[in-house]
């Protein structure tokens, strides 16, 4: 009984964060709740929000993808490079890019899942790698001159709202999809709750794990790609740190850093709330180094919440 | 008061809720002596020895250490007191040296560095002072088992152990490594050091010790001065309970013209040449001590762990199941003996854990049927009497009766034919027993085959219709249910 009211409470608890986090920049500035503003925020938490959803999956299982940021800067570097100096269309760029991504990914998976390497120090490895690639692809300079329909998809509005919360929006929808009815999402917290009884219930962990890196990779990839439209130049520096900021979206929103728990509608939470942190702090002149201190500060906070949540559930058992 | 006497436990008692693990057991080690500990699975001696090391709290009791009284001891305490154990587990750290081993958290100094040639001539000492020939600069982790054991040894001489608790030293051993520790033992015997020996190894008992003890059920049985004593007097000790509990009774209901399961010269994960037939719709009983090699079996025929050679022929054809998974899809089931750590996932809700195995099954381009998931897990809540205020409660919040429960509704739901169950009743309480046994009766009438692993002789007697004996990874004997008989069995079991 008490363990169902803790659940609604940390269930719930992340939404009222939220909300006072949101009113008390309200009542700071008065800039801050414009309509202009609230989707330059909503603008910009969308590549978080879209890289969030394959962190989660990863986050679920207990790993952790710390390539993310790389694989955004290399897609940046791989899509410009391609639609301006080879000539590919922009829908060839964005599939060949994609694919890259959903590579790398791979890669990932399979150090993780066969070789059985540390997520922590397989995907420190390729965000080395892969953050050098994109550097020496680039030659250290930015690439742009896109077709002018490339901007669509991180200028463009449908009606009022912006093209790339339109995409946040599918792709969060089609991580609760697979989360919530798909067979792949009962086996994410059967295998992050517990990997050798998920194994000795038939579910092949290795392939699981395998193919949550894999869609990491392809959601990094497609966050890169809104990212190369929104600044119309693909920088050799665009991801650097991303994955950082992904990371805090998901522990905020209560998905466990030990696995097996979490939902997509609280990681929607925890992405508002880091983009209303930044904006805000935007806002209000914060510099850039006290905004690292004050995220920095964030995670600790979440995680910590999930440690001590840990620890009281497992006195419990 | 008895000044011969370096331990004494008086009227130990420990009680768990529910479970009553030793009742009012004493015993006495003179100096110098070898005492053997012996009994069956759960007789207790571990929880004994525990509370010497101060590892268990006895709910009453004295433990008596050279004429001091404890009401309980702590690990400081014993050491402090000259009570070591050796575990089957060592504590030892395979990157550091035997020598620095020897020193762990207490190495010699010079200055604020280690003095590791001090430690090395000390510790080539202490070896000698056993009669052993160690490198002390060798790391452990590159040494055998046996002198992986012997350092660990040294290491409670060297810190003035009495009294020396061994709990199974032999059993990760070769034959030549348990001659080199019974000859050490002697030695420490003349030295004055007592040892308190656990062994299921009836043999090695007879050779070594100077006096058992027998417990059974937690219970102080009797001593016995080896010499004067016989094979035969301490199985009857050992397993002479009267059979009280009644098992559920049901039909005859074995086809013996249908063989499911079928093994034959079946070798690996620690077994050799296991061979045996099962028939449709019978009950067959692996009986054997812990370490057996049973649960290995049972990991083989489920795909856990490869065999590495033999045949496994399942409903008539033969299979090779590499994963769970390949075992699951041909009709095998697994009720491990690990409830929370293998069996039920417990953050994961009753509904998704009875689905879990059939889940490629229930879904049409992974997307689940949803219906059909709350209907199974329902149909299994009903029929299995699973206790729980809805199926979407989380597996965690359940008891462990109902937790075996939603494993068995699993692979029911899997349409499994061949159930092994591991220990199935371990840490449930009666009244959920008999659900449990009353559940196994069900399955074998519906035609399902089971095959029954467990530790407690009378659950293995009262629910099988055919035991099969393991010893250290060989097939012992077989008994058939009229010739059931604790002696016969135990006597297989110790392979003597």
């Amino acid at each position: 009984m008490k363990n169902t009211i803790m659940n609604q409470i940390r269930d719930k608890a992340i939404w009222l964060v939220l909300v006072v986090l949101f009113i008390a920049f309200a009542a700071a500035n008065d800039k801050f709740v414009s309509a202009n503003n609230l989707f330059t925020i909503a603008r910009q938490v969308s590549m978080f929000g879209i890289a969030a959803v394959g962190m989660t999956f990863v986050i679920l299982i207990g790993g952790i993808d710390l390539a993310t940021g790389s694989i955004i800067t290399l897609v940046n570097v791989v899509a410009a490079y391609l639609m301006v100096k080879m000539n590919f269309s922009i829908i060839a760029a964005i599939i060949t890019s994609l694919m890259l991504a959903t590579l790398i990914g791979s890669l990932n998976g399979f150090m993780v899942a066969k070789i059985k390497m540390p997520a922590i120090i397989a995907t420190f490895a390729t965000q080395i790698i892969f953050e050098g690639a994109a550097y020496i692809m680039s030659g250290g300079t930015p690439i742009y001159g896109f077709d002018p329909a490339f901007k669509m998809i991180g200028q463009g509005y449908v009606g009022p709202v912006p093209v790339p919360v339109i995409i946040m929006a599918i792709t969060f929808a089609v991580g609760a999809f697979i989360l919530n009815k798909t067979y792949f999402g009962r086996y994410f917290y059967a295998v992050g709750g517990n990997e050798e009884a998920s194994r000795l219930s038939g579910i092949k962990v290795n392939s699981v794990k395998f193919m949550i890196y894999a869609l990491s990779g392809f959601f990094a990839g497609l966050a890169g790609i809104v990212m190369l439209s929104r600044t119309n130049s693909a920088q050799p520096t665009a991801g650097k740190g991303f994955e950082f900021d992904v990371i805090t979206c998901v522990v905020l929103g209560g998905v466990s850093v030990s696995g097996g728990y979490g939902k997509i509608s609280n990681v929607i939470a925890g992405t508002l709330i880091i983009g209303i942190l930044t904006n805000g702090m935007v806002l209000m002149n914060v510099s850039t180094y006290m905004q690292m201190v004050v995220k920095g500060i964030v995670l600790i906070l979440a995680v910590g919440f999930d440690s001590i949540q840990n620890k009281s559930g497992l006195a419990k058992a | 008061m008895n000044e011969e006497y370096v331990l004494q436990l008086q009227h130990i008692s420990k009680e768990y809720p529910g479970v009553q693990a030793l009742k009012d057991v004493s015993l006495e080690v003179k100096k110098g002596e070898i005492l053997a500990l012996i009994g069956e699975n759960g007789a207790g001696k571990s929880t004994l020895i525990k509370t010497c090391s101060g590892a268990v709290i006895p709910t009453s009791g004295k433990i008596i250490v050279n004429g001091k009284e404890f009401s309980s001891m702590s690990p400081q305490l014993a050491a402090e007191n000259g009570i070591a154990i050796i575990y089957q587990e060592f504590n030892n750290v395979k990157g550091l040296s035997a020598a620095e081993n020897l020193f762990l958290g207490n190495p010699i100094k010079n200055g604020i560095l280690i003095d590791r040639k001090a430690m090395e001539k000390e510790a080539e000492k202490a070896f000698a002072q056993l009669n052993i020939k160690i490198d002390p600069k060798k790391l452990c982790g590159d040494l055998t088992v046996g002198y992986q054991q012997m350092v660990e040894i040294a290491k409670a001489i060297k810190q003035n152990a009495r009294v020396l608790i061994m709990d199974e030293p032999s059993a990760p051993l070769t034959s030549a490594e348990v001659e080199s520790m019974f000859k050490v033992c002697e030695l420490l015997k003349s030295q004055g050091v007592s040892i308190i020996y656990i062994s299921h190894r009836l043999d090695e008992i007879f050779r070594l010790s100077d006096r058992i003890v027998v417990l059974r059920d937690g219970e102080y049985i009797k001593t016995l001065i080896t010499k004067d004593s016989h094979v035969d007097e301490l199985i009857r000790l050992m397993v002479g309970r009267e059979l009280t509990e009644t098992y559920p009774a049901r039909p005859d209901c074995i086809r013996h013209d249908e063989t499911v399961l079928e093994l034959q010269d079946v070798t690996g994960n620690g077994d050799t040449n296991i061979s045996f037939k099962l028939h449709k719709g019978e009950v067959l009983g692996l009986g054997g001590l812990v370490g057996a090699g049973r649960t290995e079996l049972a990991q083989m025929l489920f795909g856990a762990v490869e065999k590495t050679s033999g045949k496994i022929i399942f409903k008539g054809k033969e299979i090779h199941p590499r994963s769970p998974r390949q075992a699951i899809d041909a009709g095998i089931a697994l009720v491990p003996e690990d409830r929370k750590r293998h069996g039920a996932l417990l953050g994961v809700s009753v509904k998704n854990n009875i689905n879990m195995a059939i889940y490629n099954r229930i879904s049409k381009l992974s997307v689940i049927n949803s219906k059909k998931e709350l209907e199974t897990a329902n149909s299994y809540k009903t029929n299995l009497l699973i206790k729980t205020p809805s199926v979407n409660q989380l597996v965690r919040n359940l008891s462990g009766g109902n937790q075996q429960k939603v494993i068995l509704g699993k692979w029911l739901a899997a349409n499994s034919e061949l159930i092994i169950f591991d220990e199935p009743t371990r840490g449930i309480d009666v009244g959920a027993k008999f659900e449990i046994y009353s559940l196994i009766n069900n399955l074998v009438e519906q035609g399902k085959s089971i095959l029954l692993i467990s530790s407690e002789m009378e659950e293995l007697m009262g629910m099988s219709d055919r035991i099969i004996v393991l010893a250290e990874g060989k097939m012992t004997g077989e008994l058939k249910r009229e010739s059931f008989d604790q002696n016969a069995i135990m006597r297989l079991a110790s392979a003597v």
